[in-house]
């Protein structure tokens, strides 16, 4: 048994989630192969890959779930293999596929999990009547969880793992199965929750990243392959600052993507014959919506709509995943 | 101990929400009542004791056991429960003994169940009733060592059928393990003094003893280190297998 009390080193309260070198091998293949990062807090860190990327195994590992064939990992400072109980204790964790015992109601699930993690009765009301209010759990309290929805059993998963209030949340796919306004409100919840605390969701809906996460870690083939800011991965998309005009049916699409060829800032353009849009790629650095709509505007295109691309999230995941060049020319 | 204690509470109740624990004390006991009068010969032999009534326990404990102790971890293994439970801060002693813990409990409320049997003989007869209370406790000691070799080998399972199977075997050999069933099998090339040790291994000798009445502290020892070995094993195995 170790219920040590938490470090006081400083430096060790900062980094609340240290993973090194994490490597876990099923037999010959290699699940993760060399994971490290390090989460501090205010943090929400996504975890983006592609199906068997190594993502759940990561997050397996730094629970305690599944041993590391190399490397560690710690929570708040604790090691997960040598002080298990006390990161365990200080850590939330949502499995994939949101398990839980079927023939227990949500009341005594959450009591048994109250209980285990040594709540006395007077918190665990107290945290019950919280996360049955944030999650929405209050009509079902007494159903069997077997018989709930899968968007119902989504949330007393979630409930579970937010519980105790801990200063650590890994949660795997936590909006999985919800419907787009429960969605909503969970994405509300973790940010709501993430101030001074670490929360690292896994997922594989990109604007999730972009609506809850403060950094984005994209992994394929059990290694990451790019672990910034979600605003720094969207630049990285040959889209970002290249223009789109939507034209009329009317228009003469050739015509206008050869007169915006013309223009000296314009790099490359598409044409997309079934949408009736001409994206325009600048040279590096140089914003061409201005002189883009000088020009259309002179030689009057029979212009619908006209915006300045952000870039696109789906298309850096799709060209980073497979080992595409992202940052360079197309 | 808080810890064990929820998990014990919450494995017993998971009992009583599903129809497994009415189906298991109905038929434990209507077979050992069965196995008594019929087999046994309870009237017929004229006796005031309940020898006819604890011999066939083993027996029973055979099939029962094993029905009990197959879901303990093959079922959490399932649902994936199991990566919840291991998750939490629980030790994985914590959590083998619990479960244990709820099963056996849940055996000894079967076993406690068949009193009337017990006051019938008291009514008949005039029975030793130490002799009673001895038998009894060999009893739910035989039952935790079947529960302890269910545990570890639910624990290699992910399938509760096989679970089942496998356990009833191992607990078969351990049950025979002093007879020529099973002793004819090592007596070719076993050297005396290990065929000796594989013998002194049999559930039913050592059962043997305590329901005659002679409470041993070697009988009750013998049954104790095998619930802890076969426990202690069940750490290992899901130590080793948890996330497969």
């Amino acid at each position: 048994m170790d219920n040590t009390r938490a470090p006081h080193s400083p430096v060790k309260e900062l980094t609340m989630i240290a993973a090194e070198g994490l490597v876990k091998t099923f037999g010959s293949r290699t699940a993760v192969d060399g994971i490290s990062f390090t989460v501090r807090p205010g943090e929400v860190l996504g975890f983006l890959g592609p199906n068997g990327a190594g993502k759940t195994t990561t997050m397996r590992m730094l629970a305690g779930f599944v041993t590391p064939t190399a490397g560690h990992a710690e929570i708040c400072g604790f090691s997960i293999e040598e002080q298990p109980v006390a990161a365990k204790q200080r850590l939330g964790y949502l499995p994939e596929g949101a398990p839980a015992y079927g023939e227990m109601t949500p009341r005594d699930f959450l009591q048994f999990i109250g209980d285990v993690r040594g709540l006395s009765s007077g918190d665990f009301q107290r945290l019950l009547a919280n996360v049955v209010e944030r999650l929405q759990l209050g009509a079902v309290l007494h159903q069997p969880i077997e018989t709930l929805s899968k968007g119902f059993r989504r949330r007393v998963g979630l409930a579970q793992a937010i519980l105790h209030d801990p200063p650590v949340m890994i949660l795997d796919e936590p909006t999985d199965g919800l419907d787009p306004n429960q969605k909503h409100e969970v994405r509300e919840l973790i940010q709501a929750m993430a101030p001074g605390k670490v929360i690292v969701i896994s997922t594989h809906i990109l604007e999730e990243v972009d609506a809850v996460c403060t950094r984005a870690i994209i992994i394929a083939d059990g290694r990451i392959v790019a672990d910034e800011k979600p605003a720094a991965l969207i630049h990285r998309s040959r889209f970002h600052n290249a223009v789109t005009l939507r034209l009329e049916r009317s228009a003469d699409l050739l015509a206008v993507a050869s007169d915006l060829r013309g223009l000296g800032e314009v790099r490359q353009v598409e044409v997309d014959e079934k949408g009736f849009t001409v994206t325009a790629f600048p040279v590096d650095g140089v914003h061409i919506l201005t002189i883009i709509g000088k020009l259309a505007d002179e030689r009057r295109w029979p212009v619908e709509q006209i915006h300045l691309e952000a870039g696109r999230l789906d298309e850096v995941f799709r060209s980073i995943t497979t080992g595409n060049s992202v940052a360079g020319a197309p | 101990m808080a810890v064990i204690r929820s998990i014990v509470r919450r494995e017993l109740r998971s009992y009583f929400a599903t129809p497994l624990a009415f189906v298991f004390i109905v038929i434990f006991l209507a077979l050992s009542g069965l196995f008594t009068f019929y087999l046994g010969g309870f009237y017929e032999r004229g006796q005031a004791d309940l020898t006819p009534f604890f011999n066939f326990h083993p027996w029973l404990y055979l099939f029962l056991v094993p029905a009990i102790a197959m879901r303990l971890w093959a079922e959490e293994r399932k649902s994936g429960s199991i990566e919840l439970l291991i998750t939490l801060p629980v030790t994985l002693w914590q959590a083998v003994l619990g479960k244990f813990l709820a099963a056996w409990l849940f055996i000894a409320v079967a076993l406690a169940l068949t009193f009337p049997i017990w006051i019938t003989v008291n009514y008949l007869g005039e029975p030793d009733n130490g002799v009673i209370v001895a038998a009894y406790i060999g009893s739910l000691l035989m039952a935790g060592g079947f529960l302890a070799i269910g545990s570890c080998i639910s624990a290699a399972n992910k399938n509760q059928v096989v679970a089942f199977i496998l356990t009833v075997v191992v607990c078969f050999l351990f049950m025979l393990a002093g007879f020529p069933l099973v002793l004819d099998f090592f007596s070719g090339w076993l050297p005396g003094p290990l065929l000796d040790a594989v013998a002194s291994l049999s559930f039913l000798t050592h059962y043997a003893a305590i329901s005659k009445g002679v409470l041993e502290l070697r009988d009750v020892l013998y049954f104790l280190l095998v619930i802890g070995t076969w426990l202690f094993a069940t750490t290992i195995v899901l130590d080793l297998k948890k996330a497969d």
